[in-house]
């Protein structure tokens, strides 16, 4: 594992190259896409630029957008290296927004410093929950979990519907009469820090960015990582070596929940201090591709959500100041998607051509030794 | 309470949800015939947006609704060869491929409507075609016979499904290289070459599930219209069993609980209608927890094949 770390290989320096590539083969093909709609790619691209980069204005919201990007995809990282496809952000987000603006407007006279780190935790909690049983439906009864968190996901947004008009309704906004489905705003001690005055940004992403930390010694420097990771890798391997394939497979999805769940919860207290319809914004998949493009390693994370978080900002100001549809992000989203998964291929091919140099099959004494010396080569193929 | 259980009503909720199943069927009978040669794909949803925004232009532009099917047919080919070339050829892993389809479909159709359409129109789709002397039958007639040509390919969608995969060659070969591709490789059959065109089928048939949506059932076309009903196709395939009669009955009751609360809006009563809606989607989850467990799926769903080993 420290071997290939350490040295300088072209292979490696390849697959850090890949998904940059497949950024810019995406943007490419989207000024295609204007130039046909009759729209200037390059006036669309430069208004983009600097709306999200171009002044402190733009930085600031492109960092507020990091912040659930790079919580989700952290997540995603756990999940995906652990074998498991979660696509439940969405409704992982919306639990933890939903339990953390439950326990603040129960609690409205709680100091801030119980309070705060409570109403978070809640958040954390119930999308651990939610991406939980999606993690146990498959570890124990062998549910396909992209299925179950497909159908988690609608479930989610209908209770939070429900919630949102019944229960959980603002008290003044029934007492207007204009029943905009929210909640009451929460308690003030629980909203998180403004780190730029008249700006939005706040202190969730230095929380992010410690997480992203954690995450990395948590998946590398740790037994349970290690295990998450073998169990990603090659399931029976692991199960020789004695790992309890079924309880890490359950353990990553619920761990890959808690931080869809703490993103939910940090847009409540950070953004919205109530809890709004649309909260979740579509994270949920953005996320997968700030992971992915991130190599689905923790720190890869950080820089590859500032850049999709500046891809979102930068296509409002599209929207707004050119007209120019900001679901052209969207697609362009879905483009590197397809081609980081498409050069895959690629890496596959030469690793395979690698492991036919030694031998094929694992021999069955030392199996997990084959599995880690996978690990050392960080595919990222799931 | 009284009113909604009168015939009208009851008549009313079973004819919607008759009408509601067609894109279900559509999209899940395609996507199981993809499944049954074991590619899994989970794009369908931004397919059919595709699908349904390429019918709704044509229809818009030009009025002639064979046409604007035909336009969603091609585009869901097209989508759906996209995908074949990620999935099988590449080999990508079929979960995060459908997501960067569905994200690139739902991003590339709202893009499409808004430069080239702009604003919320509305066309003439397929009208009812009342089948003589059937409709005439009181109940039955109304609720079975009272439809758009739309709902009754939709319908015809199943016992030609049944037919191709268990009467046919081809189905036999879609099915051999879902089970065990090595073999139907050793005999002779093109792996790759069954996927392609079971992918690009099943995309073909995702395509005119958006139609069915946007010139079939409501006659406008809306940014992600489908609102994840495409997923929901995708699992219906599972809860079906891989068999066309069980994603019949699937997105039956789909349709009709959707039918149940658009009626319970329209009546005014007081039911917490998005909690009765949960209810399918925890049925799926129980249906796949417990008695899909009985139904193996194809051997190689999700494993790309490569040759030569």
């Amino acid at each position: 594992m420290g071997k290939s770390r350490t040295s300088f290989s072209w292979d490696r320096l390849i697959d850090f190259l890949l998904p940059i590539v497949a950024v810019l083969a995406a943007l490419l093909v989207g000024a295609v896409l204007l130039l046909l709609l009759g729209e200037n790619p390059i006036t669309a691209y430069t208004v983009l630029i600097r709306g999200s980069l171009g002044n402190v204005n733009g930085l600031t919201q492109t960092l507020t957008k990091m912040t659930p990007l790079l919580l989700v995809a952290l997540g995603i990282c756990i999940a995906f290296r652990g074998g498991m496809i979660n696509i439940g952000g969405e409704g992982q987000i919306i639990l933890g927004a939903l339990a953390t603006t439950a326990v603040a407007l129960a609690f409205p006279t709680w100091p801030r410093w119980i309070l705060l780190p409570v109403v978070l935790l809640s958040g954390a909690l119930a999308g651990a929950f939610w991406g939980g049983i999606a993690g146990v439906l498959k570890a124990q009864l062998d549910v396909n979990e992209i299925l179950s968190t497909v159908m988690l996901n609608v479930i989610a947004l209908q209770l939070m519907n429900f919630l949102l008009r019944g229960p959980m309704l603002d008290p003044e906004q029934i007492a207007a009469g204009t029943n905009i489905a929210q909640s009451a705003a929460l308690p003030k001690q629980v909203w998180l820090t403004r780190l730029v005055p008249r700006t939005l940004l706040h202190s969730g992403i230095i929380l992010a960015i410690i997480l992203a930390v954690l995450v990395y010694l948590l998946l590398w420097r740790t037994t349970v990582g290690y295990r998450i990771r073998a169990v990603g890798l090659n399931q029976s391997a692991s199960r020789y070596a004695g790992i309890p394939v079924r309880s890490y497979m359950a353990l990553s999805m619920i761990l890959s929940g808690g931080f869809a769940g703490l993103a939910g919860a940090v847009e409540v207290t950070g953004v919205h201090h109530r809890m709004i319809e649309g909260l979740s914004g579509g994270y949920g998949f953005s996320g997968i591709v700030a992971a992915l493009f991130g190599h689905l390693h923790p720190l890869g994370a950080i820089p590859a959500s500032f850049f999709f978080g500046a891809l979102l900002v930068g296509a409002d100001k599209m929207q707004r100041t050119i007209q120019v549809p900001s679901a052209l992000i969207i697609a362009l989203q879905g483009l590197v998607v397809l081609f980081v998964v498409a050069s895959e291929y690629y890496v596959r091919k030469r690793s395979r051509r690698r492991v036919a140099v030694s031998s094929d099959e694992p021999p069955s004494d030392e199996p997990l030794a084959d599995a880690s010396a996978h690990l050392g080569q960080e595919v990222i193929g799931v | 309470m009284k009113e909604f259980f009168t015939v009208a009503v009851l008549v009313g909720i079973a004819h919607s949800g008759i009408r509601l199943a067609a894109p279900y069927l559509f999209a899940s009978l395609g996507e199981m015939v993809g499944q049954l040669s074991g590619v899994l794909n989970l794009g369908v949803d931004g397919i059919m947006l595709m699908g349904a925004f390429a019918a709704f232009y044509v229809v818009f532009m030009t009025g002639n609704l064979w046409l604007g099917l035909l336009a969603a047919l091609v585009v869901g080919a097209l989508m759906g060869l996209l995908m074949a070339l990620v999935s099988v050829t590449m080999g990508a892993e079929q979960g995060i491929s459908g997501i960067g389809l569905y994200l690139f479909g739902l991003g590339l159709s709202s893009l499409l409507f808004k430069t080239m359409i702009g604003s919320v129109e509305s066309v003439s789709g397929f009208s009812t075609l009342n089948i003589p002397v059937l409709s005439n039958i009181p109940i039955i007639g109304p609720i079975f016979f009272d439809h758009s040509v739309v709902v009754y390919l939709a319908y015809l969608m199943a016992p030609v499904s049944w037919y191709l995969i268990n009467r046919t060659t081809l189905g036999l070969k879609i099915r051999a290289v879902g089970q065990n591709p090595e073999a139907a490789d050793s005999l002779g059959v093109s792996v790759n070459g069954v996927r392609y065109f079971t992918v690009i089928y099943g995309s073909a048939m995702a395509g005119i599930a958006g139609a069915a949506l946007s010139i079939g059932l409501l006659n406008v076309f809306q940014e992600n219209m489908t609102n994840g009903l495409g997923f929901i196709a995708v699992a219906l395939v599972y809860f079906g069993g891989w068999r066309p009669f069980g994603i019949l009955a699937g997105a039956l009751l789909f349709s009709t609980v959707n039918a149940l609360q658009l009626w319970a809006q329209v009546l005014g009563i007081g039911i917490p209608s998005d909690l009765a809606v949960m209810l399918p989607y925890v049925l799926t989850i129980v249906a796949l927890a417990f008695a899909v467990r009985q139904v193996r799926q194809p051997a190689a769903l999700t494993k790309p094949f490569e040759r030569g080993e």
